[in-house]
């Protein structure tokens, strides 16, 4: 049925000329700050222009972000099932951290430990906020562990912890001595950093320094990995897990999709460690590489090519000819199930555009599978990325640290004297990176953009509500904030931090669902029922003849 | 497998830990009521990520555009006052997206820090951020205090501060506050008084709001919600009706020790019973007659409970929420025969246990409450004793599985079904709703697990 593909309405605008209309509504000082953070994408072979990100947002500007409790507790820590994640404030960052994401996880019986359902809380009255609220969190911890016999307990300090000065990391010195399981905090207090980012790069800097390298109990593979940056969003790490096993991959653990306590505890053992997301993550895999002498390389398992590239890197790294085989036999077993998917709805999506701002790395991800789709990008943002995940690792050196990044600890970290153990000999790297390989890069976003599309970071809901007045994609990328008033006006949202009712859309059978998903949102009959038949003819005839 | 496989059925007290709990804080409360003034754009004072969770809370449930401004406070502002962090908001908030009003609420960091708001507001209005007929109002709602709910109810007595006024012309009009109820409620409460003839006030209104059409154009700030000039003349109303004491009664007592409007506070008008004397306070604040249409509706709900109070009798019931909706409930099940027996609300409130004990006072049964419980004590109270029907929020969902229960979804978050923003559970219609819901759980429930013999097609 081609009959309810709309025709092609891509407009075609000069994207300088759009950014001049994005900025000036605002005060001047708001537009001169906004006028840094967005940016056209020049021409192929053009140097990439410098992009304002991860600084502050602008009082008043209705923005995307959170802040670095949600990053701590919300994305990192929430998907791990066995930790006891107690949120140290009132009632409220706890609830909101509730089971929203969607992070899925399996357990093998009921004798396994899942806390995932359960959100705890200190839940902080006036009295402990005058008074302090380190007596009461010790109860709780004491009354977790008396309930639980957890493995572990993890305390999240929210905003008005950190201003009346509890200092949870006492606290929890203090219960650990006195139970005899790990106890762990947070400083993830809301304020601290610019965004999400922030929490994201405490809670890793945490699992680190507490976790990561404590058991040595090892999982027995060949080609042993670490996920890094995956969280299991509607089941993304369940397809990842699957793949990565059918080529005969070790999954040591993932950070921290379906994870487990003891999974961070022996990840110091893997032999490669791949990241997903570079934004949430890429401290730990730079971290892991010092102290035990890990490799890492960015991998991207969202789009069925982007897998397939993503595995035979893998399968090159390890340089097994049997993994090689087992690789490129389970992508042509594999494939044509994708390409038969493909093939379906492709012709109802080609030349269809879309619009993408969320995360620190799904911006960039997600194109891939749009593009397999046929569908074009022409405008896409981070919500809390750095400018690295724009412009790529080359400019790290050159990122200026501010109030807002010096206050969010830098771990020192030093070769293991038990455990380091470089997994590469310096010739085999040379080997491999003369051949093409990569090792710790990310070259960012915006090249991959295409030319004259538009880059914008922190978009908020003014800049957003004009792109799609002006742009008119056919489908807009966000989360549940901007979901609605993008489909008020007409326009489908597929939410990219918790996939709606979807997903799995990782993998090969995730580009699969993706695909359908997308077919669905933007060819549904119901974006041509907002105007009712009298409003598209309202004259009204004189005199009508009834038939 | 369980999911709550970790909540055993021995009871020990807690002093500390909260598990699953049965509220939340009171900015999203103050949030959903900024909501119900018409051309609102509701603003957060404290860190970026409050307004995140709530703006995404309120939307998670009532599918629909969600607009707040926040005060973006990094560690800075944290240290030194919000207070340019605000004034930089106000002035960016009226340039960009020019709405009638702000409503400023806290957050647990500007409270703990001790920002005056009403103070920078001034400050703001002597500097001409704020435009000629524009306005910012506010509410304290610092977390620790209270719950959602009482954020709610400060944010109905912050507007009503900053607004009412008497002109000493009577305006002929009821106020009615009609408390932390779903859109589709606040459309019914106008609906049932408009069809006794009764001129109403309704603050905060957020049908039209978070209840609006899909027309292809957005609003930020949509055709709903009380306006400017009402809330100025809730100071001239006959008088207030409060509906509910814990979201709502602050506000009316306001109204009645500052301008002399005389108030009455009822129970939410969830079920017959309640609706009845929330329509009889109607009938005697306006001196309109109760009119046939409503009679009608009366009996279709009595004659509805009359055709399904077999399947109702003794039947054990759970319930959690918010305290005017579980306590309208436990009400409305007890009047059909039905046994609240394990009650809990997040919110703390000593009257609340007194008030649930007078209600089920003659159940056949030993009847648990508690205020600023939570979840994880319902449950172990369901493994004790265990209950034919669970009503609450979706966070039930777990226990309701856990357990096999039959459950209704009723309260705040709703987050997995869609429908509650549309269909009231309040007054007679409301009450149709509700009983059609109930049963429809429990014969669901006796034709899942019927043998083939039993399974029978008549009722």
């Amino acid at each position: 049925m081609t009959a309810i593909t709309k025709k092609k309405k891509f407009v075609q605008i000069d994207p300088t000329d759009l950014v001049q209309d994005l900025l000036k509504k605002y005060p001047t000082k708001v537009a001169r700050k906004r006028a840094k953070q967005i940016m056209v994408k020049e021409a192929e072979g053009a140097a990439t222009p410098e992009m304002g990100a991860n600084v502050r947002t602008i009082p008043g500007i209705i923005t995307m972000r959170g802040c670095t409790y949600a990053g701590c507790k919300g994305v990192i820590l929430g998907p791990t099932r066995d930790i006891v994640n107690i949120t140290h404030g009132p009632i409220g960052c706890g609830f909101y951290s509730w089971l929203t994401r969607r992070n899925q996880t399996y357990t093998e019986t009921d004798a396994d430990e899942n806390f995932m359902t359960y959100a705890f809380s200190t839940d902080m009255n006036e009295n402990d906020i005058v008074f302090g609220g380190e007596k009461k969190l010790k109860q709780a911890i004491k009354e977790a562990y008396e309930l639980f016999h957890p493995k572990a307990i993890a305390i999240f300090s929210t905003c008005p912890v950190g201003l009346i000065g509890d200092d949870v990391h006492a606290v929890a010195r203090e219960m650990k001595e006195a139970l005899g399981i790990n106890v762990f905090g947070f400083s993830c207090e809301g304020y601290k950093g610019v965004s999400q980012s922030a929490g994201h790069h405490i809670a890793n800097n945490q699992i680190f320094k507490h976790v990561v390298g404590t058991k040595d109990e090892i999982k027995v593979g060949e080609f042993k990995i670490n996920l890094l940056g995956e969280y299991n969003i509607g089941g993304d790490g369940f397809e990842i897990d699957r793949i990565l096993d059918k080529c005969g991959i070790t999954v040591i653990s993932t950070f921290s999709g379906n994870s487990t306590y003891d999974q961070f505890a022996t990840s110091h053992a893997a032999d490669l460690n791949t990241v997903m997301c570079h934004r949430s993550i890429n401290y730990v895999a730079e971290m892991m590489e010092t102290k035990y002498g890990i490799p890492w390389i960015k991998v991207n398992f969202i789009g069925a090519e982007a897998t397939a590239k993503s595995l035979r890197k893998i399968a090159q790294y390890f340089d097994s000819p049997k993994l090689t085989e087992r690789v490129e036999a389970v992508i042509a077993e594999e494939m044509p199930t994708v390409k038969l998917a493909v093939d379906m709805v492709r012709p109802r999506t080609e030349g269809k555009t879309a619009m993408l701002f969320v995360g620190g790395s799904r911006a960039h991800h997600y194109q891939e599978l749009f593009k397999e789709l046929g569908m074009r990008t022409i405008s896409a943002g981070y919500e809390f990325a750095h400018r690295d995940d724009y412009e790529g690792r080359h400019v790290i050196p050159e990122i200026k640290i501010d109030a807002d990044s010096r206050n969010i600890e830098e771990l020192e970290v030093e070769p293991c004297a038990e455990s380091y153990n470089p997994r590469k000999t310096p010739e085999e790297i040379k080997k491999l990176e003369e051949s093409g390989f990569k090792f710790k890069e990310y070259e960012g976003m915006i090249p991959d953009m295409p030319t004259k599309s538009l880059v914008i970071d922190d978009l908020n809901q003014y800049e957003a509500e004009k792109l799609i007045e002006i742009m008119k994609p056919d489908i807009f990328c966000a989360g549940i904030k901007e979901k609605y008033s993008v489909q008020k006006l007409g326009i489908p949202l597929k939410q990219l931090h918790n996939y709606d009712i979807g997903g799995p859309y990782a993998g090969f059978k995730g580009a699969v669902n993706f695909y359908q998903d997308i077919d669905r949102m933007v060819n549904s009959k119901v974006w041509s029922y907002l105007k009712a038949p009298w409003q598209e003819k309202p004259e009204l005839s004189a005199t009508y003849v009834w038939e | 497998m369980t999911l709550l496989r970790h909540t055993p059925t021995e009871i020990k007290d807690r002093s500390a830990l909260s598990i699953n709990p049965a509220k939340t804080c009171q900015p999203v409360g103050a949030m959903y009521a900024a909501l119900g003034i018409h051309g609102c754009l509701p603003h957060s004072h404290g860190s970026q990520g409050c307004c995140a969770y709530h703006r995404s809370a309120l939307t998670r449930h009532y599918k629909e555009p969600v607009s707040a401004a926040t005060s973006s406070f990094t560690e800075g502002a944290s240290v030194f006052g919000g207070q340019a962090n605000l004034l930089q908001a106000i002035n960016n908030i009226f340039t960009v997206y020019e709405p009638d009003v702000i409503a400023v609420h806290t957050t647990c960091l500007s409270e703990t820090i001790g920002d005056d708001v009403p103070q920078i507001t001034e400050k703001a209005r002597q500097e001409g951020k704020i435009p000629d007929g524009k306005f910012v109002v506010s509410a304290s709602t610092p977390s620790y205090v209270g719950s959602h709910v009482t954020g709610f109810s400060n944010m109905v007595m912050g507007t009503l501060k900053g607004f009412a006024a008497k002109t000493g012309k009577k305006n002929g009009k009821v106020n009615i506050i009609p408390g932390f109820v779903e859109p589709s409620d606040m459309e019914e409460i106008k609906r049932l008084a408009a069809a006794m003839g009764v001129k109403t006030i309704l603050f905060p209104d957020t049908s039209g709001v978070l209840n609006g059409p899909l027309t292809g154009e957005y609003k930020m700030f949509p055709d709903g919600g009380t306006t400017v000039e009402e809330l100025r003349s809730t100071g001239d109303s006959v008088g207030t009706l409060a509906l509910g004491e814990w979201a709502s009664a602050d506000g009316a007592k306001y109204l009645d020790s500052t301008h002399k409007v005389p108030c009455r506070i009822l129970d939410l008008p969830i079920g017959l019973k309640a609706t009845d004397r929330f329509v009889d306070a109607l009938r005697l604040i306006s001196g309109c007659h109760v009119t046939d249409l409503v009679a009608h509706e009366r009996g279709q709900l009595v004659d509805l409970i009359s055709d399904m109070h077999q399947y109702f009798y003794h039947k054990k019931v759970a319930l959690v929420g918010d305290p005017d909706q579980v306590i309208a409930l436990t009400e409305f099940l007890t009047s059909i025969d039905m046994c609240p027996v394990h009650i809990v609300t997040g919110t703390p409130g000593k009257k609340f246990e007194a008030r649930i004990k007078e209600i089920t006072a003659d159940s056949p049964f030993p009847v648990n409450v508690k205020a600023h419980g939570d979840m994880f004590l319902l449950h172990q109270w369901i493994k004790n004793d265990p209950v034919d029907l669970l009503i609450g929020n979706t966070y039930c969902k777990y226990m309701a599985r856990d357990e096999d229960i039959p459950l209704i979804r009723h309260g705040f978050p709703i987050l997995d079904r869609v429908g509650h923003q549309y269909f009231p559970t309040v007054g007679y219609k409301g009450g149709l709703r509700l009983l059609e819901k109930i049963l429809d759980a429990l014969l669901t429930r006796i034709d899942r697990d019927a043998t083939e013999d039993q399974f029978e097609l008549a009722m």
